[in-house]
C-alpha cells in the first residue's frame, strides 16, 4: 500500500474520532449547564477546553468561546476527515465515502454559529451517529486488509488520548481520595464523565448505579471489554499495529514495544498506585500514544529513503 | 385497464432537418442509411415515455459512477456530470477499415519523426520541414536530444480528433500526442448503454471495446526497460483536483496497477521508487499523465509540485520509461500539422489515407495577409492550447473578438493558425422529446507499444447546443457511444 494512501486512511479516522468527541463533550456540558446554579459555572468552560485540548487562556464570558471553539473544532474536523477520504476516494468503499461526505454537508447546514446556537443538539446527534454509522459501513464493506488497520489504528490513538486527557482533568477537578460525591450536583458531574465516553450504561451493569471515583477511574482505564476504555483501546491499537507489520513484513519491533509497553501499563499497574498520581499515569499514556504515532510516521509513512533503501 | 403511459405518444421527428453537413444517419428526407436503420426503427416504435425513462436510467447510473470532470476557471474543482446522449453514433465496417489503416500509418509516421528530430534530424536536413517550425515549438524538448527511448516508441497513447466533411470523408482535425483524456467516458458509456439498449446491441452487431484497458497495460509491459521482466507500472496523476483525475482513478482500477502521485515517488541513483509502508518498491513504467513541463522539477518547471525531482535523469538513463515519451508535444503541435502529409510522404513513402485539413499557417506572411483579410470565414487557434480555449470562430465571432485576433496574430504570428470553418458532420441526439441533428466529431484512441492496437470505437464528442461547432467538454459539448459494426 502507498505511504499516502495510508496516511490519508489514517487521517480520516483519526479527525472523525476527534468530531465525535468533541460533539459528544460538549453535549454532555451543555445538558450539564441547564440545571446548574449558574454561581458554579465558571469553572465549566476552562475545564472542558482544557479537556479537548485548547491551550486558550480564557477571560471573561468563557461559555460563547467554549462553544465557538468546539462547533470549530468539530466542523473543521469533519471537513479534515472528508478531504483525507476524498483523497483516497478509490481506496474506500463507495458506501463509506457517500456516508462521509453526508455528514460533511450535513454538517456545513446544521453547524453554523446561529443554528449550534440555537440547536446545539442536532450537531451533537448528527456527528455521533454518523460517526457509528460510518465505522459500521467501513466493518461490512471494507476488505479488512492492510488499509482498515490503518483505518483502526487512527480511530483508537486518536480515542485513547482523549480519554486519558478526560479522565485527568476531571479528577483534578473534582477527585478528593476517599471521598464519595457529596452533592447531588457532584454526582452529575462524574454521570457526565462517564456519558462522556457513552460508559454510564456499561458502568452500571458492572458496578451498578453506585457511583465511586476509584471504580469510575478503574472502569475508564482499566475495563478490558468496554470498547470507549484506554485499556480495550490501547489493546486494539496495538493488534492493528501488529497486523499492519505482518502485512507490510517490514518487522519494526520498535512499535511493537512502544505498544507493548502501553499495553502492560494498563494490565499490570495496581489501580492504588494508578490513583496515587492519576495526572502522571494519564501524561504517560498521552506521550507512549505521541510516540507510537511518531514511530509510523518513521516506520511506515515517512521514513528516509536512504534507511529504507539500506534495509 | 388504462396503459402505464399514453402509447401514441411517440418520440417526435419533425424537428429534424437536412443541410449542407453531411447527416450520420439519414441520406435523405425520413431516409436512414442502412446501418442506421436498427436504430431508427426502434426510435419509430419505442414509445416516449419509455425513451425518457431509459435516458434518465442511464443518467443515474453515470451520477452514481461519479464519472466527472473539472470545469478550470470557475469555483474551485467544479465538478461536473459529463453529458452524454443516449444515442450512438454509429460507423460501418468499411468506414473504419479506412479510419483504422488511415491512424496506423499517421501514428508510424509521426513516430519515426519523432526519432528523427531527437536524434539526425535527417528530414530537417532535407528541408521536409523546416527547422523554425520544431525549434520555435514550445513542445519541442532541447533536453531529449540523442536519448534512445525503449523500442523507439515515443506516441505511446494517442487520441486522434477525426471530424467528417460534407462529402462524407473523415479527415484529421488535430493530433493529440501527449497526455489524451477521454478513454474513461468511451468505456463507461459503452457499460452503462449495453445495460440501456441490449436489444438493439444484438440487432446491430457491435464489435467490443472492453479490451482497451487489458491492451494498455501489455502495450506498457512492452516498454519496460530491458532487464526488467515482471515490471511495476504505476499511473502517475497530478492528483484529486486535476480535470481527468476520474480517468486515472478509473484506469488505473481497470488495469490493477498502482495510482500514484509525485509526492509517492523518489529517484535515488538513478533509481524509480514508490514509497508503501512495505517500504521503498522499485517502479519501471510510468504511464504518466502529468505534462512535460511538471513532470521534474530539476529538469523543467522548478515551481512544479506534481513531479518527482531527478525522474528526467533516472529516465535519461533507461531505468524507467515515460508513456508518453516526453517532447511529444512538438508532433501535435498545430503549426507542424500542416506538415503531416509531407512527413508521412517522407518516412513511409505513401500517400496519407487520411487528409488534413487545410491550414493556413500564419507565420508565412502570404497565408497571414490573407487570413488576416478574411477573419470572419476562419477559425483561428493558438498553436499550443487544446480543450477548445484560445480560439475564434470567424462567422460566429464580433467585430471586437476579431479586432483582438488580429492584433494578437500580428504580434505573435507562430503562434496562430486558420483552418475554414468545417461543416462537422451531425448525428442525432434525442434531446428532451424529440429526435434532432448536433455537430459531432471522432476521437479514436491509438496504443502503441511493441504493435499499433486501435480498438474499434472512440469518444464521439457532440456539440450540445443548436448549431455550435465547439464539441470540447469544458465548452458545453457531451457525448455520445460510438459503434463500429462488424
Amino acid at each position: 500500500m502507498l505511504s499516502r494512501v495510508a496516511d490519508s486512511l489514517y487521517w480520516m479516522s483519526r479527525y472523525l474520532e476527534r468530531a465525535e468527541h468533541t460533539a459528544r463533550v460538549m453535549g454532555v456540558h451543555l445538558n450539564l449547564m441547564l440545571e446548574h446554579d449558574l454561581g458554579s459555572e465558571g469553572r465549566r468552560w476552562p475545564r472542558v477546553l482544557a479537556s479537548l485540548g485548547s491551550r486558550e487562556k480564557l477571560q471573561g464570558d468563557e461559555f460563547p468561546t467554549a462553544q465557538a471553539y468546539a462547533l470549530d473544532q468539530i466542523v473543521s474536523s469533519i471537513g479534515a476527515a472528508r478531504e483525507n477520504a476524498r483523497q483516497v476516494r478509490e481506496q474506500i468503499s463507495s458506501e463509506m465515502w457517500e456516508e462521509i461526505n453526508r455528514l460533511f454537508h450535513e454538517s456545513k447546514r446544521i453547524g453554523t454559529p446561529q443554528s449550534f446556537r440555537a440547536q446545539p443538539f442536532d450537531l451533537v446527534s448528527a456527528v455521533t451517529q454518523s460517526s457509528h454509522l460510518f465505522h459500521g459501513i467501513t466493518d461490512s464493506t471494507m476488505l479488512h486488509g492492510e488499509g482498515w488497520q490503518f483505518i483502526q489504528a487512527g480511530r483508537f490513538i486518536e480515542r485513547v488520548q482523549h480519554t486519558a486527557r478526560l479522565i485527568d482533568s476531571h479528577f483534578q477537578e473534582f477527585y478528593r481520595a476517599g471521598a464519595e460525591p457529596s452533592s447531588a450536583a457532584e454526582h452529575m458531574e462524574w454521570i457526565g464523565l462517564l456519558r462522556s465516553c457513552t460508559a454510564f450504561e456499561a458502568y452500571c451493569k458492572v458496578y451498578t448505579a453506585d457511583l465511586r471515583p476509584e471504580r469510575v477511574a478503574e472502569f475508564l482505564l482499566l475495563n478490558a471489554e468496554f470498547p470507549h476504555s484506554v485499556r480495550f483501546g490501547v489493546e486494539r491499537l496495538g493488534q492493528s499495529l501488529e497486523a499492519v507489520n505482518q502485512a507490510t513484513t517490514r518487522k519494526s519491533d520498535r512499535l511493537g514495544k512502544l505498544a507493548g509497553r502501553l499495553a502492560a501499563s494498563l494490565s499490570y499497574t495496581p489501580l492504588e498506585e494508578i490513583m496515587s498520581n492519576l495526572h502522571e499515569f494519564s501524561a504517560g499514556i498521552r506521550r507512549l500514544c505521541g510516540q507510537i504515532h511518531a514511530g509510523i510516521y518513521q516506520v511506515y509513512i515517512s521514513y528516509p529513503i536512504e534507511a529504507a533503501l539500506g534495509a | 385497464m388504462t396503459p402505464a403511459f399514453d402509447t401514441s405518444q411517440q418520440v417526435r421527428f419533425h424537428d429534424y432537418w437536412l443541410d449542407g453537413a453531411f447527416d450520420e444517419m439519414f441520406e435523405a428526407e425520413s431516409v436512414p442509411r442502412p446501418h442506421y436503420r436498427a436504430l431508427y426503427e426502434m426510435l419509430q416504435e419505442m414509445p416516449l415515455a419509455e425513451m425518457r425513462r431509459r435516458k434518465q436510467s442511464a443518467d443515474v447510473s453515470f451520477l452514481h459512477q461519479g464519472i466527472t470532470f473539472t470545469v478550470y476557471g470557475r469555483e474551485e474543482g467544479t465538478e461536473r456530470i459529463f453529458p452524454h446522449d443516449l444515442l450512438p453514433r454509429i460507423i460501418t465496417s468499411a468506414e473504419w477499415e479506412t479510419i483504422e489503416r488511415g491512424l496506423a500509418q499517421r501514428i508510424t509516421a509521426l513516430n519515426l519523426f519523432l526519432r528523427d528530430i531527437y536524434s539526425d534530424g535527417r528530414c530537417l536536413a532535407d528541408g521536409v520541414v523546416p527547422r523554425e517550425i520544431v525549434y520555435s515549438c514550445k513542445h519541442f524538448r532541447r533536453e531529449m536530444r540523442g536519448i534512445t527511448v525503449p523500442k523507439n516508441i515515443y506516441v505511446t497513447v494517442v487520441g486522434t480528433d477525426l471530424i467528417r466533411l460534407p462529402d462524407g470523408r473523415f479527415v484529421v482535425l488535430e493530433d493529440n500526442l501527449r497526455v489524451p483524456s477521454g478513454v474513461s467516458y468511451m468505456l463507461t458509456s459503452r457499460q452503462v448503454m449495453k445495460r440501456i439498449f441490449p436489444e438493439l446491441f444484438r440487432k446491430a452487431g457491435v464489435r467490443s471495446i472492453d479490451h482497451y484497458s487489458e491492451a494498455l497495460l501489455a502495450t506498457l509491459r512492452a516498454l519496460a526497460p530491458e532487464g526488467r521482466p515482471d515490471p511495476n507500472i504505476v499511473l502517475l496523476t497530478p492528483g484529486v483536483y486535476n480535470s481527468a483525475y476520474f480517468e486515472h482513478a478509473f484506469l488505473a482500477r481497470q488495469m490493477g496497477i498502482e495510482l500514484v502521485e509525485g509526492r509517492d515517488l523518489a529517484v535515488h541513483d538513478n533509481l524509480v521508487y514508490m514509497r508503501t509502508t512495505a517500504g521503498l518498491r522499485r517502479v519501471d513504467v510510468i504511464y504518466r499523465r502529468v505534462d512535460d513541463d511538471y513532470i521534474d522539477p530539476l529538469a523543467f518547471r522548478a515551481d512544479s509540485t506534481l513531479g518527482v525531482a531527478g525522474l528526467f535523469n533516472a529516465y535519461r538513463a533507461g531505468n524507467v520509461t515515460l508513456a508518453n515519451a516526453l517532447g511529444t508535444g512538438v508532433a501535435d503541435d498545430k503549426a507542424l500539422y500542416a506538415y503531416v502529409p509531407k512527413i508521412i510522404k517522407y518516412f513511409l513513402g505513401e500517400d496519407p489515407v487520411l487528409d488534413n485539413v487545410e491550414t493556413f499557417l500564419c507565420s508565412q506572411p502570404a497565408e497571414r495577409q490573407h487570413v488576416l483579410e478574411h477573419l470572419d470565414q476562419y477559425v483561428v487557434k493558438a498553436v499550443g492550447e487544446s480543450g477548445g480555449y484560445g480560439m475564434l470562430i470567424g462567422p460566429y465571432s464580433t467585430a471586437g473578438e476579431r479586432e483582438e485576433f488580429r492584433r494578437r496574430i500580428q504580434a505573435d504570428p507562430r503562434n496562430y493558425i486558420a483552418q475554414p470553418t468545417l461543416q462537422l458532420s451531425r448525428a442525432p441526439c434525442f434531446l428532451d422529446g424529440s429526435v434532432e441533428p448536433r455537430h459531432v466529431d471522432l476521437r479514436p484512441y491509438v496504443l502503441y507499444g511493441d504493435k499499433i492496437t486501435i480498438v474499434p470505437g472512440g469518444l464521439t464528442r457532440v456539440a450540445l447546443r443548436k448549431g455550435s461547432l465547439v464539441v470540447n467538454s469544458s465548452q458545453g459539448g457531451g457525448s455520445k457511444d460510438t459503434w463500429v459494426l462488424y
